[in-house]
């Protein structure tokens, strides 16, 4: 503790507080001090844990060792009830609401204005929430459905129902992103007036510039470790960017030099209404190429959209100077695409299929045998296949029978490959290639995705682990809240350059 | 049912209004099947034919009341045709020969009734078991312990007390009681859900669980209350089975469960919970006795009766389907223009980029 602490104890806190999550420790030895009046920024980059703290401080979920204080008192919150019960009050990331419910009941769950008898008094609780719609300056209807709000309006509704609990703790996980200049600084203004009551904020954003705006104090998160907690007063967002990602650069990433060929993959001018808006880039055979940005940047959705799996409102993909033809994945895998998504177990995965169903799922077509009731899979085929391929990627198992849910993440990651690289593809676009590997198979990941590059195959990787991007990408595509907002070549990309462009800082100089 | 009250902005709730639409929907459909019918076979809506309707529907009308309770919070109970005989049979072999009242009758069916429901409610709010799979044992094992208990026999109405057959025959004012009854429940429960901090939770439940748990709203509870209060609801409706039967053979309620779960679909509540009324739930009920009573004066196999429901049951979550998306539809263009309209200045409005610092 430093000599500044206030003799009063913090209304809420974090005291040394772990968390893991199954083999991956979320949250180590992190504390964090919210007092009365004051507003507290938490930055890190993303799965630096600062969702974990406010899950952990909205009583989700229960610290495994260290302790959450109230007042200065231990206190355990058993469940959601309990903090609120305690006067904390929390917006999160993703807006959670009732969507057959109405707005102004969304709001009151739980605690609606009564009549006599306990009766809902419907006449003051839609009065109260229009009152706070008109205090944040947006004019949402509080008798319609949450139903079909756009995100910014889910959001504001999170808001209202968070600042009308007169919490005396205000958590608010990226409250901005999906929020106006004009809704933002409204939101300001009830959050500094909330302040001067007397109310202890916590404020997470990636937009360094607001936290800078609003916050008195910050504190760094940087792999579930905390960094520093300290006052704003004098720092820069250079310095904050420089302490969030401060890490020592391995030689773990050997990328090979390859002189790049034509151009494989042209994306001209894509968008997506409200997702992401006018991207266009190209890459050559033999180059890797990264797209870095924040969680929420827009990158999986433009891979999708690339692939086919969203809708694209404009703009076109052309694969060696070829635009698909039709739509969907089938159009893009036809055209020489392969995607190998950002969630394994939901979407790169069937998880209790065996390795080798798993793999033959892209080349059914191939698979194929004449059979006297017409074309069946050819089992023999589908395993030799799935054998070849398992001893290409040296893949670890012990029957290829096997279901791919017992394989470790790496060797998921490694089916999930296979099955892609099996359809022989001109582009392969990877997303988060390495999220949740050990660091062995991680770095023969890369030196696959490196070999396939020197082979010719074009490839774009989506990756947040900044490390990797500076080690594998020959040039760094960086986007920021659904625009494209820099590229990068090799040489010149630092952790400090990816990083400031990711958090929307040289989009003013630049643009 | 009062329309409410509240008034800051002119567009009334549209949830509301779509709701009443549904149930006003049926009630049309209601009373084009009874206007049709009564011009083909006039003697159709004589007094006691509508009596008879009545009488019909107000076991199923109750059972979808309590049914109603449980899928508002997405979830099921397929053990109340189970429930409900079992009551029906123990409740009659219990007061058979005696004289005991209407009271302990009751009594003893709403114990019974309880007793499952609690034992379903446990097992799917705190234990975690999918409610379809609970309940389709509880159906099973119900069923079971009733053809153990009547060991091939069966209730005799002869040996009933009258004062029981008397709850399911008599009148007050010439209005028999069962419809009485079911439809002071019906106003009960609905007045509740729509009244009661609690009540609305069960809607938040089924609305979205996640956001209910993050709202601190006591969702075991809650999902266990509704199990409870329709396994009472099932073991009245067991007690009031007996009094208009009397004679009561083992698991008289056969595929009750299915007709009870169509009642409340074709009635607009969600079966992934979050959206209907009771009162949607009990007219469902209504209709679906109705075309049955229906098929039988327009002399058509009964055989098609089962097949008629279906397709209604079809019918019904197709509009749906069709009421949702364009409602959904017309909220965001009109979100969106509110939005922009009266918002002074600060430029054009972009979704998701907050750029205009």
């Amino acid at each position: 503790m430093d000599a500044e602490t206030p003799p009063t104890p913090p209304t809420l806190a974090l005291v040394n507080v772990g968390k893991a999550f199954g083999a991956v420790q979320a949250l180590q030895g992190v504390t964090l001090e919210l007092h009365a009046g004051e507003v507290h920024a938490l930055a890190g980059e993303n799965g630096a844990g600062k969702s974990t703290i406010v899950k952990t401080f909205a009583g989700v979920h229960r610290p495994d060792s260290g302790e959450v204080r109230l007042d200065g008192e231990p206190v355990v919150f058993g469940g959601p009830a309990d903090a609120q019960q305690a006067g904390v009050a929390v917006i999160y990331q993703e807006p959670t609401l009732f969507p057959d419910l109405s707005v102004g009941e969304n709001i009151f769950m739980g605690r609606q204005p009564r009549t006599g008898l306990g009766r809902i008094d419907r006449r003051a609780m839609h009065a109260a929430a229009a009152e706070l719609f008109t205090r944040l300056g947006v004019p949402l209807d509080p008798q319609q459905p949450a139903r079909g709000l756009s995100i910014a309006d889910q959001q504001v509704v999170e808001i209202a129902k968070a600042i009308s609990r007169d919490a005396r703790v205000l958590i608010m996980d990226e409250p901005t992103a999906a929020l106006t200049g004009q809704e933002v600084a409204r939101l300001f203004t009830v959050t500094r007036t909330l302040q001067s009551q007397g109310c202890a904020i916590l404020f997470i954003s990636h937009r360094l510039e607001e936290i800078f705006e609003l916050c008195q104090r910050v504190t760094i998160l940087r792999d579930g470790r905390w960094i520093t907690s300290e006052p704003l007063a004098g720092l820069t967002a250079d310095d904050l960017v420089r302490r969030m990602v401060g890490r020592e650069l391995s030689a773990l990433y050997p990328k090979q030099d390859v002189v790049p060929g034509e151009v494989a993959l042209e994306v001209s001018r894509l968008t997506r209404e409200g997702v992401f808006t006018d991207v266009s880039f190209q890459v050559r055979r033999g180059e890797i190429v990264a797209l870095a940005g924040l969680v929420g940047a827009g990158r999986s959705e433009v891979a999708r959209a690339i692939f086919g799996v969203d809708r694209r409102d404009a703009g076109e993909v052309k694969v060696n100077g070829r635009g698909i033809t039709g739509a969907g994945p089938t159009a893009a895998m036809d055209a020489g695409l392969a995607l190998v998504p950002e969630d394994r177990r939901q979407q790169g995965l069937v998880m209790d299929m065996s390795i080798e169903r798993n793999m033959g799922l892209t080349q059914l077509p191939a698979l194929r045998r004449a059979g006297r009731l017409g074309p069946l899979l050819s089992r023999k085929v589908e395993r030799d296949r799935a054998r070849g391929w398992a001893e290409r990627l040296q893949l670890k198992f012990s029957q290829l029978s096997d279901a791919v849910g017992v394989l470790s993440g790496g060797n998921q990651q490694k089916v999930v490959l296979a099955k892609w690289l099996a359809t022989d593809p001109a582009v392969l676009i990877v997303d988060e290639p390495t999220r949740g590997i050990d660091v062995g198979t991680k770095s023969e990941v890369h030196r696959l995705l490196s070999e396939l590059a020197g082979r010719n195959l074009a490839v774009l990787m989506i990756s947040s682990d900044l490390p990797e991007v500076l080690g594998m990408a020959d040039r760094v595509l960086v986007m920021h809240e659904g625009r494209l907002v820099a590229e990068i070549p090799r040489a010149e990309a630092t952790e400090e350059s990816v990083m400031a462009a990711a958090t929307g800082q040289n989009g003013k100089a630049a643009a | 049912m009062t329309a409410h009250h509240a008034k800051p902005s002119n567009r009334g709730s549209l949830v509301d209004l779509v709701l009443r639409a549904r149930e006003l929907s049926i009630f049309v459909a209601l009373v084009l099947l009874v206007v049709i019918t009564t011009l083909v076979n006039p003697r159709f809506l004589s007094a006691q034919g509508v009596e008879d309707i009545f009488l019909n529907a107000s076991i199923l009308a109750l059972l979808a009341v309590g049914q109603t309770l449980v899928v508002i919070t997405r979830n099921i109970d397929l053990s109340v045709g189970s429930v409900i005989g079992l009551v029906a049979f123990v409740v009659g072999d219990f007061v058979s020969g005696t004289d005991h009242g209407v009271l302990v009758a009751v009594l003893l069916g709403v114990a019974i009734g309880a007793g499952c429901g609690l034992v379903n409610g446990l097992l799917v709010s705190f234990l975690q078991v999918p409610a379809l799979v609970v309940t389709l044992g509880t159906l099973y094992v119900v069923q079971g312990v009733n053809h153990y208990i009547a060991h091939g026999r069966q209730i005799n109405a002869a040996e009933v007390p009258s004062a029981i057959l008397g709850l399911g025959n008599g009148d007050i004012l010439g209005i028999p009681y069962l419809p009485l009854i079911t439809v002071a429940v019906m106003l009960l429960v609905g007045y509740y859900l729509r009244a009661y901090p609690s009540g609305r939770e069960f809607y938040a439940i089924g609305s979205s669980p996640e956001a209910a748990r993050l709202a601190g709203v006591p969702i075991r509870r809650r999902v266990l209350a509704a199990y409870v209060a329709g396994g009472v609801l099932a073991g009245l409706a067991g007690v009031l089975w007996l009094a208009r039967f009397g004679t009561v053979i083992a698991d008289p309620a056969k595929g009750w469960e299915l007709r009870v779960v169509a009642a409340v679909v074709v009635g607009g509540v969600a079966i992934v919970g979050g959206v209907g009324s009771v009162y949607g739930a009990a007219l469902g009920a209504l209709l679906i006795t109705t075309i049955g009573s229906v098929l039988v004066v327009l002399k058509i196999n009964s055989f098609w009766q089962e097949a008629i429901i279906g397709l209604l049951l079809l019918l019904a979550i197709s509009a749906d389907r069709v009421v949702a998306l364009r409602v959904a539809q017309v909220l965001r263009k009109r979100n969106a223009a509110a939005r922009t309209s009266p918002a002074p200045a600060a430029g054009e409005r972009e979704p998701v980029n907050g750029v205009s610092r």
